[in-house]
């Protein structure tokens, strides 16, 4: 589950890659955060504990719910007002500001946009290192709470997920495929052309036994489907604003495209959503993208309770 | 100077160029690849080495195959074993007073620092940051460890 950092012999937790766990590990955390949503949690159980948020990227629902996470569990968190206001703006390593930061704070959630710097963060880190996002590569903390929010409602063995929208440079849909795999899920892809799921990642689903399936159109996967996961298509992959809307209206998730839908089937979304999902959606018991937003807390605080305590 | 055979092989003493009292012969090198051995080796620019390269040259076994023959400097394991990422065939013979003293093969290590550089521009190892490169060996190629970025083939042009 974790990298383990040995730094003078206390041995340190990371999160840095869902890759990094195992189906046990996963169900365990998920357990956890299951307890904590139920009140069932000490409230004072990192009374004392700082919780420093790095964070060299805009980010809205996860660094405040970081920051939610451990006021719920008795910790205080500090941060750097914006990265203009910080000494990597001077030109410090990061190497340098994790090692500064890890002397005045208890563990560190990172989001920074080179792709490898958590890793980096761990290598450096006298206390435990979060990933919440580094460039085009993890997000661990959102693959989990997107995997609770599916539990909620389902069992996560055996099902058929479509992943729709941008599948080449969601992060998030990459992780959560990675890891579905250890659940038997049967992926669905749709998504405009050029921005497909990338070839090396489907060959390393394919080899774990995923069963991947392409789809043209979102028509005809909605009735097969379990899960719709929904991610954003970003103009600026598009030439001019005509073809990005051209491509985007047709893969919007409207009442009417679900209602063939599964009784049961849901529709995520890990936000923030422009065009994607018809604002007539939200209404329909299929719509869990704001419950799957505020599982984060819960998520999170088990994640940090893990590493933390 | 004689035709080739076995390189530095006393019982073999055909050689495409003069036999070494003392250092290293690099054999069984794949046809071709001796510059870049050379280059894995950290030989580049100025040196003060000793250095002799044959390329191209005929083998039994290999039907081409190159040789590089390092005077006065005897390889460590490490050094030895990254010539594996390109040259998986390769023998090393460490030689004293001209005759071959050790003959090994060489091994794929598991982790390789600092040889070569991540094809992932966005990759942290890419900066200023004060760490070396670090790849994973595995089946498919050199995995970065920062960033998971496989490197499948042409290691060769990767290297720093």
């Amino acid at each position: 589950m974790y990298r383990i950092g040995r730094n003078g012999g206390v041995v340190t937790r990371h999160i840095i890659s869902i890759g990094d766990f195992d189906r046990r590990q996963i169900d365990r955390l998920l357990d956890n955060a299951k307890r904590i949503d139920a009140q069932k949690y000490d409230r004072d159980a990192l009374s004392g504990k700082i919780l420093a948020t790095l964070f060299f990227e805009p980010s809205t629902r996860t660094r405040m719910s970081f920051e939610a996470a451990i006021a719920r569990l008795g910790g205080t968190s500090i941060s750097v007002g914006s990265v203009e206001a910080c000494s990597m703006a001077k030109g410090e390593t990061l190497a340098d500001t994790i090692r500064v930061v890890s002397g005045y704070a208890d563990a560190i959630v990172i989001r920074h946009p080179k792709e490898g710097a958590a890793r980096l963060a761990a290598q450096f880190a006298g206390v435990p290192v979060i990933n919440a996002g580094d460039g085009a590569g993890q997000h661990p903390s959102q693959t989990l709470l997107d995997l609770y929010t599916i539990r909620q409602s389902m069992k996560l063995d055996d099902i058929h997920i479509a992943l729709v929208g941008d599948l080449r440079y969601g992060r998030t849909a990459h992780s959560l495929a990675s890891a579905l795999s250890l659940y038997d899920a049967r992926l669905h892809t749709i998504s405009p052309k050029g921005l497909e799921l990338p070839g090396s990642l489907q060959a390393e689903l394919t080899e774990k036994g995923i069963q991947i399936t392409e789809h043209d159109s979102l028509q005809e996967v909605i009735p097969e489907v379990d899960v719709i996961y929904v991610t954003r298509i970003q103009r600026e992959r598009f030439p001019d604003s005509a073809s990005y809307f051209n491509v985007a209206s047709s893969y919007r998730i409207t009442p009417e495209l679900l209602s063939p839908a599964k009784k049961h089937a849901i529709v995520l979304h890990p936000l923030p959503r422009v065009d994607e999902i018809d604002p007539r959606v939200d209404a329909l018991p299929h719509a869990k993208y704001f419950e799957q937003s505020r599982n984060g807390v819960p998520v999170r605080m088990a994640m940090l309770l893990q590493v933390m305590q | 100077m004689k035709r080739t055979g076995n390189a530095e092989d006393p019982e073999n003493e055909g050689l495409l160029v003069r036999r070494i009292q003392n250092g290293t012969v690099i054999d069984h090198i794949a046809a071709g690849e001796a510059l870049n051995v050379v280059k894995i080796l950290g030989i580049t620019g100025t040196t003060v080495e000793a250095l002799s390269i044959a390329t191209n040259v005929p083998s039994g076994q290999m039907g081409k195959k190159d040789i590089v023959k390092l005077n006065n400097r005897e390889l460590s394991k490490e050094e030895v074993d990254r010539i594996a990422l390109i040259s998986p065939k390769a023998t090393i013979n460490i030689i004293r007073n001209y005759k071959v003293c050790e003959k090994k093969g060489v091994e794929i290590p598991d982790l390789i620092e600092g040889l070569v550089r991540c094809p992932n521009p966005g990759c942290i190892s890419n900066t200023s940051e004060p760490i070396k490169s670090r790849f994973l060996v595995t089946e498919k190629g050199l995995r970065c460890t920062y960033c998971d970025w496989i490197i499948g083939r042409d290691i060769t042009s990767h290297i720093i």
